[in-house]
This record gives structure tokens, sequence and C-alpha cells, in this order.
């Protein structure tokens, strides 16, 4: 599998845990594909922090507003349905319990649902911007990523780095399988059928729950 | 009617040391004229409240670049190389602050509350040092309010009263800057008359402004 494929089933599969009428926030790289899949069935309406709800896709070439951006200063659309609103808004949509699910990508996971997505220390401090208060206030946070990135695993049983949250990871969805964090450890929900149980505990240093009911994910 | 200022007399406000808030979110709906002349006039030890530090090259980022910000409060840096290093060189603080957290902050200074309580950033980096409350058996974070002395605001209409109109997405912090600095600077893409403005849509009434600048229509 090259990159480009392994983000495609990453993306696809996420998406297909919208429901008709949610609102959602896709974080930046990775998560904003996820849009590309939604089913055109289901009506789900898509949360920028900076400021609208109902993104749309993509500006073709030359039709680019520049006051029209996502989160990540990338040129974006709103829909005709769409609205525009200050940060404090936006935050207490965020923050408020009105959105349903967050996406986000992430440097460590950890199987108490702890998350570590913002900093490196000595290395890379990019900073939180929105990613806090996402993580704690969505209904339902799922995170979205390569199972390892260079050969690290970043599925652990304990996150090392500064955490973005504390247990608040419900999902963590990558190229091997869908894994759901339940108050026991990590449940294996999903396995991308390329692969075995056995290499995908191998990538994943937190001991996986594997159910007797174990699907194919779709891919 | 709001006293009218030149870009240049807008900018010239800012002095050595102060505390200043600047709208934008990456860019999208910063001050750009007052900013570049602000950056020509060369202020310096300025603390900055804005929720990033923008790119290299333009509006606040390079307020960063040509080193007149001694602290920067802000949620994000990752876009201007330039903060990181002079962050790990000492020559700048940075209070990384979550966005959300960096809102309420804001509209708090703004609306006179003491301080505001949040659950982002419990059992992270954020919360260490701060006053932890629980409120009906959940724990939050005391954070305080933020004020300035000066805010500087894009707007893309003010009438000549000082009442604002944002555009899409370039509205983020500028309305509730607005709220929460001693003095407030409107840079307004059109400045148009009285009762050109439908009051059902204005977007930050013109009792917070006290600057406008740009160019009539």
């Amino acid at each position: 599998m090259d990159k480009n494929q392994i983000k495609e089933i990453i993306a696809k599969r996420v998406a297909k845990e919208f429901k008709d009428g949610e609102l959602v926030n896709l974080g930046i790289g990775l998560p904003t594909l996820v849009a590309n899949y939604i089913s055109h069935d289901i009506d789900v309406t898509l949360q920028s922090e900076n400021g609208f709800v109902g993104m749309g896709t993509k500006p073709r070439a030359g039709e680019e507003d520049p006051n029209i951006t996502n989160a990540g200063a990338l040129p974006a659309t709103i829909k005709k349905s769409g609205a525009f609103f200050d940060s404090a808004l936006s935050f207490a949509i965020i923050r408020g319990g009105h959105l349903d699910y967050t996406v986000l990508g992430a440097l460590q996971v950890d199987e108490k649902g702890n998350l570590a997505n913002w900093m490196i220390p000595g290395k890379l401090v990019p900073g939180m911007g929105g990613a806090m208060d996402l993580v704690t206030g969505a209904k339902k946070v799922i995170i979205a990523m390569t199972h390892t990135s260079r050969g690290n695993v970043k599925i652990l049983d304990e996150c090392t780095l500064p955490l973005t949250a504390k247990g608040q990871v419900d999902m963590i969805i990558t190229e091997m399988g869908v894994m759901e964090i339940t108050d026991k450890g990590i449940v294996l929900r999903e396995i991308n059928p390329e692969f075995t149980v056995e290499q995908v505990q191998e990538l994943t240093f937190a001991k996986l729950i594997i159910p007797e009911d174990i699907k194919n994910m779709e891919v | 009617m709001k006293k009218r200022k030149t870009i240049a007399e807008a900018a010239s406000l800012v002095k050595d040391g102060m505390t200043i808030m600047v709208g934008g979110f990456l860019g999208v709906g910063a001050p750009d004229r007052i900013l570049a002349k602000l950056i020509e006039n060369g202020v310096k030890d300025l603390t900055l409240i804005a929720n990033d530090t923008s790119f290299v090259g333009q509006d606040y980022g390079d307020l960063i670049v040509n080193k007149m910000v001694k602290k920067a409060i802000v949620s994000h840096i990752g876009t201007n190389k330039e903060t990181g290093n002079q962050m790990h060189s000492k020559e700048l603080e940075v209070v990384l602050t979550p966005q959300g957290t960096l809102a309420e902050q804001i509209r708090a200074g703004g609306a006179g509350l003491g301080a505001i309580v949040t659950p982002t950033g419990l059992g992270t980096v954020v919360e260490d040092g701060k006053q932890i409350l629980e409120i009906d058996g959940k724990r939050f974070i005391v954070e305080k309010p933020l004020r300035a002395d000066i805010a500087l605001i894009r707007a893309n209409k003010a009438d000549k009263n000082g009442n604002l109109i944002y555009d899409k997405a370039a509205r983020n912090f500028n309305p509730i800057m607005a709220t929460a600095a001693d003095i407030v600077i409107v840079e307004a893409d059109e400045i148009v008359e009285i009762g050109e403005l439908d009051p059902n849509f204005v977007m930050t009434p013109h009792i917070f402004v006290d600057y406008i600048a740009g160019d009539d229509k």
C-alpha cells in the first residue's frame, strides 16, 4: 500500500461513522480528506473552527475567496445553507457539546483514551490551536492516523508526550483496523483483511482486546 | 461621530511596551495596513494577544519577525518559524493557550467577568500553576480575563459612527477583541455614511469603537 492508498482507506472508513444531520469538525491533514468520502445520501454539516458551519468542497482554481479558508489557512468554500460567526461562538459550539464528532490526527494515543498531538518537547512546538477544546468538547473523538509513523509505534499503553487531553478519545481508525477505547482497554472491532491480528498487535504497544465477533474493515 | 484617523495616525497610537490585541486567524481578517505601518514605525516590547502568529512575510507575523514582540499570548505558532526560533532563544515569551480558552478570556475581559472556568486543558500542562475549581462534582480550570491597551480590528464595512460589519471568516477574533481594549482602532475596507448599515445586521455596535481608519467609499 502506498501512502495515498493508506490515507484513502482511513478517510473512507472514518466517513462511514457519520449519520444524517450530524455536525462534524475535521482536523487538518488526513482528517480533511474524510470530507471527500461522506455519503451523498446523508446531510452532514462540517464546522471550521475559524468561524463557520457548512464548509463545502475545495474551491476551483481562480475562484478562491481570501476570506474563506479552513482552519489550516487553505482556501475553502461555504454552502448556501452555511453561516459565519466569531471565535467565541465557534468554541461555544465546540466546547458546549454541540459537535457530534471531531476527527484529528495523533502523535500518540493510549489505552486510557489519552491523546498527545500538540508538541514534542525541544523539537516541535506548534501549539494546541483548537485541538484541546475539540477533544474536550466533542461528543465523540475519532483519531484518524497511520498505524505507525516512520516505524514508530503510536498506539501505546501510556502516552509519553505532553497530553492534549486526558481520557477523551473514543475511537482510533488506522489502515490496519478500527479500535474502540473502552474501560477495559482497546478493543479491535474491525481489522483490514490484509493484516492478521498478530501483525496489528505487533505494531500496537497496548494489549488489544479481540472480540469474538471481530469484523473485516471495509477497504 | 467617531474620530477618523489615517492609517499612519492609527498606527502611531501604538507605543513601546503596550499590550495589543490583533484580530485575524492565520492572517485572515488582520488589519494589514495598520500593521504594515506599525512595522515601519518599529515599536518594541509589545505584548501580542492574537489567535496565532500568522506567517513570515505578512501582517502580525512580521511583528515577530521584526522582533517587536516580547510576549505573545496565542493558541498556535506552527506557521511562523521565527516565533519558534525566538521562543527557543528566549528572546520571546510565548504563552500557548487553547483557542477556545483564549476567545473566552478575551470575551471575559470585555464583559467584566472576573474569570472563566473551563474543562479544556485538564490533565495537561495547561492546568499547571492554575487554580482548579470543582463545581457540582466536575473539575474546571480557572482562567483569568484578558484585556489590552489597544485592539487593532479589521472590518469590512464601518459607518462613520463606528458600527461594524465583518466579511465571512475574516470575522474570527475581531468582534470579541473590539470589546476588550482601552482603545479600539478599526481598519475598515470601506467607510460608509450613517444609515447605510442596517442596524439589524451590525456585528459590532459603534459604542466599542474609538477610531476608524480607512478610505471613504
